[in-house]
């Protein structure tokens, strides 16, 4: 034989949901020690796949060659004897429990025994992934926490490792060194699966790619000899539109002030904000970067009037003083919020668009006397799907039959049309296609050339950098003063990201204190 | 091959109304064995417990007679239940009601005015809702479960009726029997069909159906009660104040069961007795979700369990029976309801395997 047997070859996979073909027919081939992307947009059907190959779906046909040799995936548990890790995109640790208590957890019986820590650092430091087997999660970083992901895999000593979306949670520099670690197995002759969206972190690190739309593969090559737009246009099968963006025309005093905004997290795992002060004036875009899990939750929830203050004035809308009021009366104030989870708080799921507008748009003329203007609620609604393109059947369409990307454009564009004063975005291209993403986004700058004041929370830098005026950034609860974009960039915005400006900061000894309570 | 439960991608509608019928079939096929390892002819039986109560007038009389309490009390609940408000003590609320009506008919024994009927039926109402008000409280305040406390606030209830009828509200001339005195004819319902007991408060508990209807289906409020109870955190994102639905879910069902209390002691029984109910309110919970918590559906399933009542009554005495056969016939309803309710969402799939992943394995 010259050339090796493909370490893992599937051939003419499919899985059909009642509602939707998640894969059809879908061939892939890694060799041993390749870094192989899986790329697609949401809804792809990359992750089905990954869940036929880690044992977690059934499909319903096709055949799956390890090493030449065709098997049956039922079950995780098999997946790892075989060899096969996979570290998901969100996370499965127990925040209580210390490193070495968690990876325990999710080693085989048999493969567990008193050097267990020792192996966790020798593993760790071989891989260049530093953990202290010692340490609580919930005092972790979530770069750590995908640290002790990617070492409880490495401790089976997989011949395969499957990464699903691995860096949408990570610094630029955490990045870096993540793909240090990823090199560095395949050289030792693991294979990877590497799944994402990011095109440049694709040609970065890959080989090879596989590229899926709507389950089905439309192409694999090599994508360090593809460019950006190339590799698009083979997921989305058109090109990425760009946005138009003109000059920052500021109006007036700040529409949104926060001063001095200090918040105890009401949950244990959650962040403390600590005195936050922010001004979003009319006619700006002002982003909010950070790892998620920084206080964005919680600010988001301070602002939207989700979780009320004790203090009025510390934040101030239009220059009225609405801490202690609920999110309704800020919204009656000329607030409008597009909230991160589209299903459950953004849109009821069960319900229908129609229904969905009501929900907050209930202002605009839609009820008399109490009663319900069911003409005008429909008539909004249709309104929203024809200016925001929103593919869907009409008004009467139920919002959980929507993908995500038109789901959200629905929602943004309710609360576009409410004619906002104040308009605060989270995540708001999260889990959207290429195209709804860049359709969001353009609403959202037509929004700040109509004089609004507009803030947005987003993990993806790119699109900070695409179209706000201004950033600042959330670290540990703390809002880093904003910077004019231009006068900024990635780097310097990564840096921030990992806490660099707080003065002062408590942070080591707080972590250090919970050591010391620790079962030391 | 194998059979496996499938999450449909969405809530199937037609199972949600099929659900009911599915229940009621399955009570009755259980009905049939039971009657049968009796020793009964169960076609007999089922003669006897659904058609024979309803064949003469005064039967539709007594169907519709019974059907009104449990209608009144349903909505009530549902308006609460659509919004994860979860008012268990309707039976308690009904107490409450007819005790304060009850109370009003006693102090104006003697007026002759027509105001006194309205003022009973508010107070009532009122009385429910105050009774209803203390779990409302103590959930918005310290977050206690509601389910519990109005469930315990029942024997409460009937045990403060019971402590009334055997001291302060005694009939001086009832020979010592723990009864109040007769209401006089202003403090009682009139009646709506000669040669039966049905009064005036089906007309009001249909009126109070319909503007349930109103509240759930037409109303803004309504419709942010509904939010609430389908997605917490939307209702929270849309500025729909978790307590605000607390206290209505509690309070609307509380004043629809005290005016179901006043309509039986200011209809068919005349005056306070130990007892003014016999389980109604309970009743009502299982009547409010074989009527899918929608009031039409709510006043055909008052139907049904008042028929039920009535069948238990007529098999007592035509076969015999125990009269737990009621009970037993309401209890096996619900677990049916809830066991069909599974296929709204759910649907049974038969796998086959792969054909080429299985002969490669």
């Amino acid at each position: 034989m010259d050339t090796p047997a493909p370490r893992l070859q599937l051939t003419g996979i499919s899985k059909t949901y009642p509602s939707v073909v998640a894969n059809a027919d879908v061939d892939l081939t890694v060799l041993p020690g390749e870094i192989h992307a899986v790329l697609g947009e949401n809804g792809a059907g990359k992750s089905t796949l990954m869940k036929i190959i880690y044992g977690v779906v059934e499909p319903d046909a096709g055949t799956i060659r390890w090493n030449g040799d065709a098997v049956t995936i039922d079950n995780p548990a098999k997946a790892r004897a075989l060899g096969i890790g996979m570290v998901f995109q969100h996370f499965s640790l127990f925040e209580t429990l210390t490193v070495a208590e968690n990876i325990e957890l999710a080693l085989d019986a048999g493969a567990v025994d008193a050097r267990l820590d020792a192996r966790i650092r020798e593993v760790s430091e071989r891989y260049g992934l530093p953990l202290d087997p010692r340490r609580h999660i919930y005092s972790m970083s979530v770069g750590e926490r995908q640290r002790v992901e990617i070492a409880r895999c490495l401790l089976q000593e997989p011949r395969l490792l499957i990464m699903d979306e691995p860096t949408s949670v990570l610094t630029p520099q955490a990045v870096g060194r993540l793909f240090e670690t990823l090199r560095r197995l395949a050289a030792e002759g693991c294979s990877i699966l590497y799944i994402s969206h990011k095109l440049d972190e694709i040609r970065a690190l890959c080989q090879k790619a596989t590229v899926l739309r709507s389950g089905r593969v439309t192409g694999t090559c090599d994508p360090r000899q593809e460019s950006s737009s190339g590799l698009a246009r083979m997921m989305i099968g058109g090109d990425l539109p760009h946005p138009r963006h003109r000059e920052a025309r500021t109006r007036g005093d700040g529409a949104l002030v926060v001063r001095n905004l200090s918040l105890p997290a009401d949950d244990p795992f959650g962040t403390d904000l600590l005195d936050i002060e922010l001004d979003v004036r009319g006619g700006e875009i002002v982003g909010i970067a950070g790892i998620s899990g920084n206080g964005q939750n919680e600010l988001m929830a301070a602002l939207s009037g989700e979780r009320t203050l004790d203090v009025a004035d510390t934040i101030v809308l239009n220059g009225e003083p609405v801490g202690r009021l609920d999110a309704a009366r800020r919204r009656t104030l000329g607030l409008a919020f597009v909230p991160e989870e589209r299903l459950g708080r953004g849109a009821v799921p069960e319900m229908s668009l129609a229904d969905n507008a009501l929900l907050t748009a209930h202002r605009q003329a839609m009820t008399r006397r109490g009663f319900i203007r069911f003409e005008a609620v429909r008539a909004y609604a249709q309104a929203t799907i024809a200016r925001f393109k929103v593919k869907a059947p009409g008004p009467a369409a139920v919002a959980r039959s929507l993908s995500g990307g038109n789901l959200q454009k629905f929602i943004v564009g309710r609360e576009i049309l409410q004619g906002p004063r104040v308009m605060i975005a989270a995540q708001p291209t999260w889990g959207v296609d290429v195209g709804a993403a860049a359709q969001i986004r353009q609403a959202l700058i037509d929004l700040r050339d109509e004089g609004v004041a507009v803030l947005v929370v987003s993990e993806e830098l790119d699109e900070l950098f695409e179209i706000c005026d201004r950033l600042a950034v959330i670290a540990r609860g703390r809002l880093s003063a904003p910077t004019p974009t231009r006068m900024t960039n990635a780097e310097a915005i990564g840096l921030l990201m990992s806490g660099s400006f707080i003065v002062g900061d408590d942070g080591g000894a707080h972590a250090a204190r919970l050591e010391r309570l620790g079962a030391h | 091959m194998r059979i496996r439960f499938e999450s449909r991608p969405e809530p199937s509608r037609l199972m949600s109304w099929a659900s009911p019928l599915l229940a009621v079939a399955a009570t009755l096929i259980v009905g049939f064995v039971l009657f049968s390892g009796l020793g009964k002819n169960p076609l007999e039986a089922f003669y006897v417990f659904f058609v024979k109560p309803v064949e003469n007038r005064y039967g539709i009389g007594e169907l519709l007679l019974k059907a009104s309490p449990l209608m009144l009390c349903a909505v009530g609940l549902a308006a609460g239940y659509r919004a994860n408000v979860w008012n268990i003590g309707a039976e308690g609320q009904l107490t409450l009601g007819a005790i304060c009506g009850g109370g009003i008919a006693l102090a104006f024994h003697d007026a002759t005015g027509a105001w006194v009927l309205p003022l009973m039926i508010v107070a009532g109402a009122a009385g429910g809702m105050a009774w209803a008000a203390i779990p409302a409280w103590l959930r918005t305040r310290c977050n206690a479960n509601e389910i519990l406390v109005s469930l315990m606030l029942v024997y409460v209830a009937v045990l403060f009726l019971s402590m009334l009828v055997h001291g302060a509200w005694r009939d001086p001339e009832g020979f010592n029997f723990p009864q109040s005195k007769m209401f006089n004819d202003v403090a009682l319902l009139p009646n709506l069909l000669p040669e039966t007991r049905l009064n005036v408060g089906f007309l009001l508990a249909l009126a109070v159906v319909a503007s349930g209807w109103l509240f759930m289906a037409r109303s803004l409020a309504g419709f942010q009660m509904r939010v609430a109870g389908l997605a917490p955190a939307a209702a929270n994102y849309a500025g729909i104040s978790a307590r605000r639905t607390v206290w209505i879910g509690m309070l609307i069902g509380g004043a629809t069961a005290g005016i179901a209390g006043v309509g039986e002691v200011a209809g068919p029984i005349g005056q306070l007795l130990p007892s003014v109910s016999p389980g109604y309110g309970f009743a009502a919970i299982i009547v409010a979700f074989v009527g899918r918590l929608h009031p039409l559906g709510i006043f055909l399933a008052s139907l049904l369990m008042s028929l039920l009542y009535l069948g238990g009554e007529s098999a007592q005495m035509a076969l015999a029976l125990p009269s737990a056969v009621t009970g037993l016939f309401q209890g096996t309803l619900l677990f049916f309801l809830l066991a069909a309710d599974v296929f709204i969402n759910y649907q049974l799939r038969i796998v086959h395997r792969p054909a080429s992943v299985a002969a490669a394995a």
